[in-house]
């Protein structure tokens, strides 16, 4: 789960990280008496769920409070394209006044699980405000990491070995030993996927100060986090995709016309990749989970239906302990509640499966069964011609 | 022969009162699973389906002699469920339950570097040796006895993959469904290097997908270690960079975890990779046969 920069700066500051004196703004005027009470001088910045706005034109430096609300009117509805939002962009509808800090020097840190060693890794460069990847590729040289072990936990002695590293000394290197521990402190406290900080920054006056700051929660550990939901800022979602969440349905809108309901994530990878093979183009990604129910797949029925640009629906069951005349049923009253026209292909397999597509056929819907997954990836690609 | 599991593993089921273990643990039984205690906190002492329920996996052991675990505690409880079975100086456990926080594994799998204790998953359809012994959720019967090693990280997929084997005559020695959580027990590695020991196991057939670089590791211990035949498929070609594919470990982050690149290490890795989903029982005839031809060493 996302969350934007203004909210992840407030959490790091809530553990003693400091951020820049800022306001969150609704709208223009907002944005005016804010940057009035920042001193006229400031910076507006739009919030959205995907880094890389500063090369898309979504934050500006500007020099009285006019001009910040001049520029939020332009920046209020307009949908920035970064290289992290994909080409549809994501609307703008909050937006970020914050105090215009001299910044003497920038780093980059942060926190995330290493996959490969099952640990939370923290990494630092002195090359801040950079995409980190690109940093790794150019200059490997300029990346530090520390594995935390997660018994000992993060120690002073290798927090200050990374600020050290990062070049820093003496009283701004010890308030960064801090920093550090507090980083992983809201790491776990707050269960991140990824919290980070870039850049860091050492101002004029000499103190530490996040800049920018981006967290990522583990989605799995929500339910520990009661506030959790209500921080989601539903307007950088797909609709579709909140409302497959609320079926606990992982469901990804894609650009096609195939809507495809599959149960199993590597399946419905797996289905996408068959599809594409044949010539087609999915129009979702959507896992109904390992053990579809009857409801679920009725539900997920419906969600892929919403979507107007889906021509024809591919259903792919592995129906396992799930039987298929269950499954059958799901998707003909789902079919038929919405009235549902569209070309299906269903391939079913598992228990039940005769009974299953004997349903489907006499059920009156527009539907073809299959055994087989290549033959109904052409099926389907075929009715769509 | 097998790996892991046979018919004499003695099941002991964590979180067996829940409406899905239960179930699942009826399905095993069926199945030939011998199961012969469960562990649910506060109902020790009661039986249920006529196994003997009790409140830690302590007592399930002392009093039944259980030597792996099929756990299906909630999230919240999961992690130390693990935990527990480990202490209680089990052999395996196998974690079916999914979405258990990273922050809750970290520290789990720090602790399995130190045990004798084996983890299959979380987040994973289990094991099964088929003919002997399942442990986990996946529909026995398409299953069947026979010499081919499955490793996957995936649930359905692998349904897909072992049917198509079955239908192909290609039985299987044992299958397991290794998880698909950024933190699992056993990755690929720990599972190839038993099917490489195992003199029932001919040839390997993995299941891998886009996110981390587990398949790549595992490409280079099979190019430097592997003395049999195997095939793969790597799901996701198609899926697009920086959306979570169901799996909270199926993303590609950073350019990072692609599916093209794990099959081209694969492939120079001497890796037979199905180009398509509807092709993953071919693959492995394929690579079977090229052992015979001897172009495999």
């Amino acid at each position: 789960m996302n969350i934007h920069e203004y909210q992840a700066k407030e959490i790091l500051n809530s553990f003693g990280i400091p951020i820049p004196r800022g306001r969150v703004a609704l709208t223009a005027d907002q944005v005016e008496r804010a940057a009035k009470e920042m001193g006229g001088r400031c910076v507006v910045k739009a919030q959205i769920y995907a880094g890389g706005r500063g090369k898309a034109g979504g934050v500006k430096l500007v020099h009285h409070p006019e001009q910040a609300q001049e520029y939020a009117k332009e920046l209020f509805g307009k949908t920035l394209v970064t290289p992290q939002t994909g080409p549809e962009g994501l609307r703008v509808r909050r937006i970020l006044v914050e105090e215009a800090v001299e910044i003497a020097r920038e780093f980059y840190l942060s926190i995330t699980l290493d996959r490969s060693a099952s640990r939370y890794v923290l990494i630092a460069s002195a090359e801040g405000g950079m995409e980190i990847e690109e940093v790794a590729s150019k200059t490997p040289e300029k990346i530090h990491t520390l594995t935390i072990d997660p018994f000992l936990g993060l120690r002073s002695y290798q927090a200050r070995q990374i600020a050290l590293q990062l070049g820093l000394s003496g009283s701004v290197c010890e308030d960064c030993v801090n920093l550090i521990q507090n980083l992983y402190r809201v790491c776990l406290e707050k269960d991140c996927a990824l919290v980070e900080i870039n850049p860091l920054v050492v101002t004029r006056a000499g103190w530490l100060m996040a800049m920018d700051a981006k967290i990522t929660f583990d989605d799995n550990a929500i339910f520990r986090h009661r506030e959790y939901p209500d921080m989601m800022d539903y307007s950088q979602l797909d609709p579709l995709e909140i409302n497959a969440g609320k079926y606990d349905l992982a469901y990804i809108k894609l650009s096609g016309s195939i809507g495809c309901l599959v149960n199993g994530a590597g399946l419905a990878m797996a289905t996408l990749d068959v599809l594409k093979e044949y010539g087609g183009e999915p129009a979702n990604f959507l896992d109904v989970g390992g053990g579809a129910t009857r409801e679920k797949v009725a539900e997920a029925f419906k969600i892929i239906l919403q979507d107007a640009d889906v021509k024809g629906i591919f259903v792919n069951i592995f129906g396992g302990i799930m039987r298929c005349d269950v499954i059958a049923h799901g998707i003909i009253e789902a079919a038929s509640e919405v009235n549902c026209t569209l070309p299906i292909v269903v391939r079913m397999d598992g228990s039940q499966v005769e009974e299953g597509k004997r349903l489907l056929t006499e059920s009156g819907l527009n539907v073809q069964c299959s055994d087989n997954l290549g033959d109904a990836a052409s099926k389907i690609v075929g009715m769509l011609g | 022969m097998s790996i892991l599991i046979n018919n004499s593993s003695r099941i002991v089921v964590q979180g067996i009162t829940g409406r899905s273990g239960l179930f699942h643990t009826q399905q095993c039984r069926e199945y030939g699973s011998n199961i012969v205690a469960g562990v649910t906190p506060g109902k020790g002492g009661i039986h249920i389906e006529g196994i003997p329920v009790f409140n830690t996996v302590a007592e399930a052991v002392k009093y039944t002699n259980a030597n792996v675990s099929m756990i299906f505690v909630p999230p919240p409880g999961a992690a130390d469920a693990i935990l527990e079975s480990a202490a209680a100086g089990l052999e395996l456990a196998v974690c079916i339950t999914e979405g258990i926080p990273v922050r809750d594994m970290v520290p789990v799998k720090a602790v399995l570097k130190q045990s004798k204790m084996r983890l299959v998953g979380p987040n994973c359809p289990g094991v099964i040796t088929p003919g002997e012994c399942k442990i986990g959720i996946m529909p026995g019967h398409i299953h069947k006895p026979g010499k081919i090693g499955v490793v996957s990280r995936s649930g359905t997929l692998t349904y897909e993959a072992v049917k198509q084997l079955t239908d192909m005559g290609l039985g299987q020695s044992t299958c397991v469904g290794i998880g698909g959580d950024p933190i699992i027990g056993m990755n690929f590695i720990d599972v190839l290097k038993l099917f490489n020991e195992d003199p029932g196991t001919e040839g390997v057939f993995m299941i891998g997908e886009i996110g981390g670089a587990a398949e790549e590791d595992a490409a280079h211990w099979i190019q430097e270690h592997m003395k049999k035949p195997v095939a793969a498929f790597i799901a996701g070609v198609t899926a697009p960079p920086g959306k979570r594919m169901g799996h909270a470990g199926a993303i590609i982050t950073g350019g990072k975890g692609k599916a093209e690149d794990k099959i081209r290490t694969l492939t120079e890795c001497g890796v037979t990779v199905a180009s398509s989903p509807t092709k993953m029982g071919e693959a492995m005839q394929m690579a079977l046969a090229a052992k015979v031809n001897g172009k495999k060493k």
